[in-house]
């Protein structure tokens, strides 16, 4: 559990509300928990196809370019 | 035409690196893995469709992160609930998975992150898990930093108060932050 310490960096500190409590804790524990998972390929997918999507379409357009 | 990017640049890159924050962001403001999915793959396509908006070198975790809160407050909208959530049933119905995790101390946060209003919910979200600064969380959600701010204890209050959490009690502040604690109070 020692881990899960928030971090104290200089600026943070002087920038978080008084303490970081337990709450805040907790809060980060349950976010950070989220953040480990993995990546579903659902999302990796996404990206791939509008990746592919953009290079598809920009080279249409300078063809398009040739042409006239 | 817009000029591309310097080449070791890349929008997508960028997107991919801030996915795992895009989704606990999403999983933490909707309190349900398969809506934060939703969630996360509409902002994605926003993403996308409106990339010449991105500046290179601003914080791409945070422009997500707007586009996702602005989805998710609209979508809400839509479905004609109040986001002040005064009834609770919306907080009902987000309660209905956290089965999803194993810890009893993940469900019990998420209910009672969940049983925040809508606006206080985000702010502590943003202010304390995401490691956005109080001014970046204020842009995100439109509104004065001030605000977030008195939003964030506002929250902090809520939840110590449901998770009967006493304060100093159980975890204590170290000296550092007591140090910093006595400041804020003397100031």
């Amino acid at each position: 559990m020692a881990e899960d310490k928030p971090e104290r960096k200089g600026a943070a500190v002087a920038n978080i509300d008084p303490a970081l409590d337990a709450v805040s804790q907790r809060l980060r524990r349950y976010y950070d928990s989220v953040k480990d998972e993995a990546i579903p390929d659902r999302f990796l997918d996404l990206l791939e196809k509008l990746d592919e999507a953009d290079k598809a379409h920009n080279a249409d357009d300078s063809n398009e370019r040739r042409r006239t | 035409m817009s000029e591309p990017g310097p080449s070791d640049w890349s929008f997508k890159r960028e997107m991919l690196s801030a996915l795992p924050n895009l989704r606990a962001f999403g999983v933490s403001l909707s309190g349900n893995h398969d809506k934060a999915d939703d969630l996360v793959q509409d902002t994605i396509m926003k993403a996308w469709a409106k990339q010449d908006s991105f500046e290179p070198g601003t914080n791409m975790k945070a422009w997500l992160f707007t586009i996702l809160r602005n989805e998710f407050y609209s979508q809400m909208r839509k479905r004609g609930r109040e986001i002040q959530d005064s009834d609770g049933i919306f907080t009902e119905r987000m309660s209905v998975h956290p089965a999803q995790y194993g810890s009893l101390d993940m469900r019990d946060f998420q209910t009672a992150l969940a049983r925040l209003p809508f606006d206080q919910r985000e702010a502590i979200i943003l202010v304390g898990a995401t490691g956005l600064s109080y001014e970046e969380a204020a842009e995100v959600c439109g509104c004065a930093i001030g605000t977030i701010k008195s939003r964030v204890s506002r929250a902090r209050t809520q939840l110590q108060t449901e998770l009967k959490i006493s304060g100093e009690a159980d975890y204590g502040p170290d000296e550092t932050s007591s140090a910093v604690l006595s400041r804020t109070a003397a100031s």
